[in-house]
């Protein structure tokens, strides 16, 4: 067997140890009827070599980003991850440990979460960070879970429609669980109209699904009004440019972390972050760590604050989480490490530049971002026409085109949503154009 | 283990004093061990006897603070904020927690009573 | 020495990788872009270091860190067994790390298959009738199940309060019940270590809407009455929650859905091998009977003329526990790790891990006290009472151990036990592994007698020794900022 170090003569001496003669009785405990009597219905083993045969051919069949150009985005970008994140992230010590608990066999996992906590409370402009979430859309979650439970009788969220559909529908998830209830709204006016007296928190996005920026810092200010929390949700690359939305009074600031070193993969795993100002410390879910002192005087770090954690509080935790998504946390803190604050701002920056000038282009061929508002390098534009017909065209001339934003909420219907990271080329777009015009002219 | 005489005692480890003070045990912060945060009532809050007013939270292990009487929280201990450990050191005096203004105990023990109890655990 | 951080080695103006503006587009000044009030004046505050920076600081990190690939890593319900590198490997091809979520289901559909096959070979290995991989993680996916329990009751038209919980159960399983909006009861053990049946009897009610159960237990017990718990749970219009923390114990044994369970999470990177990363990511698929079908997560992977595609239109479903469709990389590595197996090397895991387990129970039982006279699968408990008697607690064996080379089990859990040591050696460790761990372990006994002090003041050879975490919890430093401030 594959990855079973027995040898036939060892299993022989174990079972003599245990007085018994065949592995079988072991599993005499079983009941009858619960037991499976025949084998399981499973394709044959494959040997490692034709394994990796049978998944070259597989992920072979795939459309993937480095032989594609993609203009995808919503929370999900195509950056370049440099070479030393793959190569240190993947050693085996990070790889295949557990959760920190024994700190003094974890200090490279704790200090490396201390560092990622410090990254993100300084990108978010907050007091602190915890140690990682499973993603964006979870972390929304777990937000609007918190500021229920801070805001007593509160029993409702609202949440700007240019929160991304995922994290929404999350919040809705988790609410309905408690039976509290989520409230969607468009503009800011419908906002003030929503917020009362039973409102626990306001969730608005930054940068928004459609690229809106100027937004949140209202919307923060009406949370407040109303007494309720104000969750942001933003997107960690562009908190290099933007003003970080701690500052702008933000009381939990969450959001999806794959921009920052992490691969697509789909989706997952990436990580999500949690930041949070001061008084909320101690009602952080999730796991944090704190430094602290060894019995000889030296720093190190341990998990901190655990009994705010299930397993120790159990039913009256405010989560049930109990992991977070360490390992993918360790590629963005390696990430930031290598790029810097300057390197940061320059892959922003870079976006920022090709994405205006493609936006510049398509005007060229009279397709214009919804709104003159500013944006950085995500924008939505109308098309003219189905826009899944124009991204099959687009995928007929080996291009991933913008999403249709129509696919979320039907009142998007016929809005692209154009993504362009450090990654996309002057050809890329220029390309892009180009078949854009094509599919116009037919 | 010291359970002053003067004092009245909960089942839930919690001691109340005939000014209405109100803290826990000497038996209950040898059970937590290291207190690291204490959260307090808050002041001018109408408590009922059992009510969960406030989380006692060591390193490991967390409990709720259950009020022994009836009555308006008057005053708390905020050195705690800063100070934690003073349930350890020193749970009847320093390491008070709350004080409740015309308090009605409820079920409350004395100190004879409480000791039976502790030991029987 | 301290244990270092990086942002220590940050000197002004040093760079490590740049990124060039654009030199055959217009340029952009960020000014002309934002209005002046959006855009960032405070520093990013992230270390400047060069390459090598990074590459040193994170390399004495990583050897701070203590890996399956380290050494034995025996710690009970966490199945730290040997991570196959050749998944890794998988998970990074870039059809499938490099494909954005957003994508045509027509351009991803050789993922697709992978998750698909994968959907289906946990279906059969739990006996359910369908799967949802979207799950992020072992709690993820018990929040998952109990909300579907939830929302199927709620469209029968009861309004269930109750969900019933072992004592010897995982924090998470009382955890969720609450997040789901669920009073918790809990039933208690039985001196064989199983669940009390005739206090569950006596629990269940008209407001139950369900039991959650690890099976195995926590204790490494299987519940020989399982059919009997399930029926009463049954009988009393409640679901059966299956746990799948330790169903590294039975593959190919037995099925949580052939032993009366309605709804199952599994945890893949406990038993399907995929590496804990230190603390994550992980994966808990949910897998359910046909009744629950509907109310699986959105979207579900369906097989249609075109191939697979994701089916948005669920209108019971009970909505979305994450973004998109799961932990992929997980579920990639998963899946090489099934076909790495089949049926026959599936069943081997189990039995190996069953064997492993009982022989060191066996080897270790002259030393320690084990509580149940049981045969045990895939984990076993220790008390350490007696030990504690003479002077040191189950805390200062376990760091002790730690000076032997070993990780140490899982101390003081499940709750129901006394000064518990918890022990899974799981089926990738050899007979003369467990063998050095008995030695270690009868030799760690002998030094409570011997010299206490040895045990008291354990780790002696790591990094750093004991912290002092009950300052650390008082003042909690929790940044870089805050230590420059504070520290």
């Amino acid at each position: 067997m594959r990855y079973i170090p027995h040898t036939p003569t060892e299993v022989r001496e174990m079972l003599e140890t245990l007085g018994i003669k065949s592995i079988d009785e072991l599993f005499d405990d079983i009941p009858e009827a619960a037991r499976l009597h025949r084998e399981l219905n499973l394709p044959p083993a494959l040997s490692e070599m034709e394994l990796s045969q049978h998944l070259s051919r597989l992920a072979g069949e795939d459309a993937n980003a480095n032989e594609v150009p993609s203009f995808l985005g919503g929370g999900y970008y195509d950056r370049y991850v440099p070479a030393a994140v793959g190569s240190l992230a993947s050693r085996g010590e990070f790889v295949t440990s557990y959760t920190p608990y024994q700190a003094e066999l974890s200090q490279g996992t704790l200090a490396a979460i201390f560092e990622f906590q410090s990254m993100i409370q300084s990108l978010t402009g907050t007091f602190a960070a915890q140690a990682s979430m499973y993603d964006g859309a979870s972390a929304v979650g777990e937000a609007a879970l918190l500021a229920l439970a801070q805001g007593r009788s509160r029993r409702r969220i609202v949440a700007l429609r240019g929160v991304h559909p995922d994290s929404r529908q999350v919040v809705q998830t988790y609410l309905t669980a408690r039976g509290a209830e989520l409230v969607v709204v468009d503009t800011l006016a419908e906002l003030e109209q929503a917020l009362g007296p039973d409102v626990a928190g306001v969730i608005v996005q930054y940068p928004d699904m459609l690229g809106a920026l100027t937004v949140a810092e209202p919307a923060i200010e009406l949370a407040h009004r109303a007494g309720a929390l104000a969750i942001v949700a933003a997107d960690p690359v562009a908190l290099a440019l933007l003003k970080p939305p701690g500052e702008m009074g933000a009381d939990i600031v969450v959001g999806e972390g794959q921009p920052l070193g992490n691969h697509l993969s789909y989706g997952g795993p990436t990580f999500g972050y949690f930041a949070v100002q001061e008084p909320l410390v101690r009602k952080i879910p999730g796991r944090l760590v704190g430094v602290a002192k060894d019995a000889e005087g030296r720093r190190g770090f341990v998990l901190t604050l655990q009994a705010r954690e299930q397993h120790i509080r159990r039913e009256k935790a405010t989560s049930n989480i109990c992991s977070n998504h360490s390992l993918n946390a360790l590629m963005a803190t390696i990430y930031m490490s290598l790029v810097g604050s300057e390197g940061l701002r320059e892959v922003a920056l870079r976006s920022v530049q090709m994405a205006h000038y493609l936006a510049e282009r398509l005007k060229g061929i009279g397709i214009r971002p919804m709104t003159d508002d500013p944006f950085l390098y995500e924008f939505a534009v109308r098309v003219p026409g189905d826009v899944d017909s124009l991204n099959q065209h687009l995928l007929s001339q080996g291009i991933l085109g913008g999403y249709a934003l129509g696919r979320w909420e039907p009142e998007w219907k016929g809005l692209w949503q154009l993504a362009v990271t450090e990654r996309r080329t002057k050809e890329d777009c220029d390309r892009l154009v180009e078949e854009v015009a094509q599919w116009m002219s037919r | 283990m010291q359970f002053p005489e003067n004092l009245k005692y909960t089942s839930d480890h919690e001691w109340i004093g005939p000014d209405g003070r109100i803290g826990v045990t000497e038996y209950a912060q040898d059970a937590l061990g290291d207190v690291v945060f204490v959260e307090l009532p808050e002041v001018g809050a109408e408590v009922q006897s059992g009510d969960a007013v406030g989380v006692i939270e060591s390193v490991k292990s967390v409990s709720d603070l259950y009020s022994p009487a009836s009555g308006r929280v008057a005053r708390v201990n905020d050195q705690l904020k800063e100070k934690p450990e003073l349930i350890n050191q020193d749970p009847y005096g320093e390491g008070w927690i709350f004080e409740l203004e015309d308090a009605v105990p409820g079920d409350v023990m004395s100190s004879a009573d409480y000791q039976k109890q502790v030991e029987g655990d | 020495m301290d244990v270092p951080v990086i942002f220590e080695r940050s000197r002004p103006g040093r760079r490590g990788v740049r990124f060039d503006a654009h030199h055959d587009v217009p340029d952009v000044r960020l000014e002309d872009v934002l209005p002046s009030h959006l855009i960032r004046s405070t520093p990013l505050g992230l270390p400047e270091v060069a390459e090598n920076d990074v590459v040193r600081h994170y390399t004495e990190l990583s050897t701070l860190n203590y890996g399956v690939d380290t050494g034995f890593y025996p710690l009970g319900s966490c199945t730290m067994k040997y991570n196959p590198k050749i998944n890794d490997w998988a998970a990074s091809l870039p059809g499938f790390a490099d494909v954005h979520p957003l994508q045509p289901d027509s351009t991803v559909q050789g993922l697709l298959k992978v998750l698909h096959a994968l959907e289906e070979g946990l279906k059969e290995i739990s006996g359910m009738d369908a799967v949802s991989l979207q799950p992020a993680a072992g709690a993820h996916g018990e929040l998952t199940g109990i909300l579907m329990i939830k929302a199927y009751l709620k469209d029968r038209g009861e309004n269930r309060t109750t969900i019933l919980v072992p004592d010897s159960a995982h924090g998470t399983n009382p955890a969720t019940a609450a997040m789901a909006g669920f009073q918790v009861k809990v039933v208690p053990s039985n001196d064989r270590g199983g669940v009390d049946v005739a206090a569950l009897r006596s629990l269940v009610d008209a407001n139950t809407a369900g039991l959650m159960l690890t099976n195995p237990n926590t204790l490494g017990l299987f519940e020989e009455d399982i059919v009997e718990i399930a029926d009463i749970v049954h009988q009393a219009g409640g679901l059966l929650y299956y746990d799948g923390a330790n169903a590294n114990a039975i593959m190919g044994r037995v099925r949580p859905g052939d032993m009366g369970f309605d709804v199952v999470h599994l945890n893949l990177h406990k038993t399907f091998s995929t590496p804990h990363g230190g603390g994550g990511p992980g994966s808990g698929p949910v897998g359910v009977k046909k009744a629950l079908e509907p109310y699986l997560p959105y979207p579900r992977l369906m097989s249609g003329d075109d191939g697979l595609h994701w089916d948005y239109n669920r209108g019971k479903s009970i909505g979305k526990v994450r973004s998109f469709f799961g932990n992929v990389g997980v579920l990639v590595r998963a899946y090489a790790y099934l076909r790495s197996h089949g049926a026959e090397g599936l069943k081997a895991v189990s039995e190996t891990a069953v064997l492993n387990a009982n022989y060191l129970r066996q080897q270790l039982s002259d030393a320690y006290h084990t509580p149940y006279q049981r045969t045990v699968k895939h984990e076993f408990v220790l008390s350490l009472t007696p030990q504690k008697n003479r002077g040191a607690r189950a805390l200062d064996v376990a760091k002790r151990i730690i000076d032997y080379g070993f990780y140490p089990p899982t101390v003081y859990f499940p709750l129901v036990v006394e000064e518990a040591l918890m022990v899974e050696p799981t089926e990738t460790e050899s007979k003369e592994t467990l063998d050095r761990f008995v030695e270690a372990m009868q030799a760690i006994n002998r030094e409570i007698d011997e010299s206490p002090e040895l045990l008291h003041e354990a780790p002696h050879q790591t990094v750093v020794r004991r912290f002092d975490e009950a300052t650390a919890a008082r003042h909690p430093i929790l940044t870089w900022t805050q230590l420059q401030q504070e520290g």
